[in-house]
């Protein structure tokens, strides 16, 4: 990987929150949302984050963003570490990076028509003359396929996938160069996700966007992403090229992840990993390999040492005692 | 009576008023269950899937109820027809549960917080069957080991919020089937859950529906559950069936254009398309359907007259049904397609 085209550089990122218990409200214990977790986005690349409920995607999104104040490592944003910036330095660098909902229908303001929604963005971060502002609510908003006569309109009036276009709409307005997609298609019908994935993919190559794009749906982030990351109790545990994640997948959490897909077609015969259980609570991890009380190739190692990721192929790294030279 | 559930010509009306007209939320929906069938039903949110399954229940309330002309006719266990809509409260009562029984969407809501995982179970025992208090708790400690909960005896004495997702579905499976119902409605029992605990639940049901002899009614939006789990689907779409058929002809055979349009929508495995194929447009509101064919205004084969007429629901191949004017005039249309 060359080093020249990184955007974002996540570094041993760790996000704790306290568990406060007693009299005094003291810190008894933490829950480890993020642990240790690394990685890199390239300019105009996707890179989806994939795990189930619980599993720390979302929050990691969030600390990179700084919109949950992270625990511990570097998030390199262009060279500079986000982590290390002052509230005014971060709210200057925030225009180059936004966040897209999962639930259109709270996080657009009830009260606002979608000319004030998408013309807040611009009043935070720019100062413009009302014309200009003017000019470029119209480019967005007919890049995102809405039409003028629904820009004085309120949010209720629009179905999920219209909603979601204008959440999109938001994001993209001061023209960021990193997205954080949380679950954004999550909430919607099977007809209108292909629209909206459409619709960001396009955006995407017309304003050279780079994603970071989370979803619990294993098709969809294939479908999008360049490059895959799997999550498990915090952990990155699997990185590599949408590709060899896909088609060869290394660890045994990732192999049963996807063999659970539901089949595409009642002909197809498939081998299915049965997971023992639950996910462990992420106060309490699993001693060792977090995954080793519900791994079918459990070692004694396992139960003792995390494992360290390796680089088993160039750019698939995957963190499991099974790859240990 | 061959089938254990004939549904004809059901309709649900939305009351709005004494001086406007109720709006039909689904209208004309012929079914047939078999007995020991999987009966899958697809489609998207507000094509009147969930409402259509709650009228064999008898769970509409106000303001919806079921339009004149309706009829959903049930094979009782000791053989006799009951006209379900007919039916008196009480009766429907002693049914509810014990012939007919239904696991809902979101196990975490549809669990009382209020009471133990025991009193829950044991509450449809107590109100069906004469046993006595220990039996029942012993009915209730197998149920919970077919549905493959570890610690069985220790999660009878929890509430709701000490479990998970996953095991609460099984709770709610257990529930559903203590009293070995004949016909089972799965409201999306899985869309809640994570695809790992997906796949157990839809496993769990497979056995289950296996070793009960139990027909299963599975509403869901997710084809994939469907190939997955069912033996007949029927397509909802704007409170029609659009198509109905096998599993495998639904998925090899397509005929009505909104299937292929779903079917081809899915994000795949193997996809390697960079652009995905979408349906145009949004689901119409109740109400506000042309007179027309519904899928008219998103159909890719359009034509003047789907415009015009709602197009009837026609037999394309033996057990293959299908609500488009391409099938409805024979086979040069269909070698057009």
């Amino acid at each position: 990987m060359s080093q020249e085209n990184i955007l974002l550089d996540v570094q041993h990122l760790k996000t704790y929150f306290p568990i406060r218990g007693g009299v005094m409200r003291k810190a008894v214990g933490h829950v480890h949302a993020v642990e240790d977790v690394s990685f890199q986005i390239r300019e105009q690349e996707t890179f989806g984050l994939v795990g189930e409920s619980g599993c720390g995607k979302s929050t990691t999104g969030r600390s990179i963003l700084r919109l949950i104040e992270p625990t511990g490592g570097q998030v390199l944003f262009d060279g500079t570490d986000l982590c290390t910036l002052s509230r005014e330095q971060l709210r200057l660098k925030r225009r180059d990076m936004q966040l897209i909902f999962q639930d259109p229908y709270a996080s657009l303001n009830p009260r606002m028509t979608v000319h004030k929604l998408l013309e807040e963005p611009l009043l935070t971060h720019f100062h413009l003359s009302p014309k200009e502002r003017e000019e470029q609510i119209q480019w967005i908003a007919q890049a995102v396929g809405i039409t003028a006569e629904h820009l004085e309109r309120y949010p209720h009036q629009f179905s999920g996938g219209q909603r979601q276009r204008i959440a999109i709409a938001r994001a993209l307005i001061c023209k960021p160069r990193f997205v954080v997609a949380d679950e954004p298609v999550s909430a919607l019908d099977v007809s209108i996700q292909s629209q909206i994935l459409n619709l960001l993919m396009g955006l995407q190559q017309d304003l050279k966007l780079s994603y970071l794009f989370i979803s619990h749906d294993l098709n969809v982030v294939r479908h999008i992403s360049n490059r895959v990351g799997v999550m498990y109790l915090g952990r990155l545990v699997e990185t590599g090229s949408t590709e060899d994640v896909y088609r060869n997948p290394l660890h045994p959490y990732t192999k049963a992840l996807l063999s659970a897909i539901p089949k595409r077609d009642p002909s197809e015969e498939k081998e299915r990993i049965h997971l023992e259980g639950d996910v462990p609570s992420p106060a309490d991890p699993p001693s060792g390999c977090a995954f080793h009380d519900r791994c079918p190739h459990c070692m004694g190692i396992c139960k003792e040492q995390p494992p360290q990721t390796r680089e088993l192929e160039p750019g698939h790294r995957v963190a499991c005692h099974l790859y240990n030279p | 009576m061959d089938h254990l559930l004939e549904m004809r010509n059901l309709s649900i009306d939305l009351y709005r008023g004494r001086r406007t007209p109720p709006v039909k939320l689904v209208e004309g929906i012929d079914l047939n269950i078999d007995k020991k069938q999987n009966f899958g039903i697809v489609g998207e949110s507000g094509c009147g899937k969930s409402i259509t399954c709650s009228s064999i229940m008898g769970l509409l309330s106000f303001p919806l109820s079921v339009g004149a002309g309706s009829s959903i006719r049930f094979q009782r266990e000791n053989g006799t027809d009951t006209e379900l809509l007919s039916l008196p409260k009480k009766q429907m009562q002693q049914l509810r549960g014990k012939e007919i029984s239904m696991i809902f969407q979101e196990p975490m809501t549809a669990l009382d917080p209020m009471y133990t995982i025991e009193d829950q179970i044991v509450e449809s025992l107590r109100f069906h069957t004469d046993l006595s208090r220990s039996a029942m708790r012993e009915a209730a400690l197998e149920m919970l080991r077919k549905v493959k909960i570890p610690r069985a005896e220790e999660i009878l004495k929890e509430y709701p919020h000490h479990l998970s997702g996953g095991m609460l579905q099984r709770v709610m499976i257990a529930i559903a089937l203590i009293n070995n119902p004949r016909l089972l409605i799965a409201d999306e029992p899985t869309t809640a859950l994570d695809v790992t605990i997906q796949a157990q639940i839809l496993d769990l049901m497979n056995e289950l529906r296996e070793s009960y002899d139990t027909s299963v009614i599975m509403i869901t939006h997710d084809l994939g559950v469907i190939a997955e789990t069912c033996e007949q689907v029927a397509v909802f779409y704007a409170g029609q069936v659009v198509e109905q058929a096998s599993v495998d002809d639904i998925f090899h055979h397509t005929a009505h254009p909104y299937t292929s349009g779903l079917l081809r929508s899915v994000t795949s495995l193997g996809g390697e398309q960079k652009e995905l194929y979408t349906i145009r447009g949004t689901v119409p509101t109740a109400g506000q359907f042309s007179s027309g064919c519904r899928f008219a205004d998103r159909c890719e084969h359009c034509t003047a007259r789907c415009r015009e007429a709602v197009p009837p629901l026609t037999e394309v191949a033996p057990g293959h049904q299908c609500r488009c004017w391409l099938h409805a005039s024979g086979a040069e249309k269909e070698a057009a397609r």
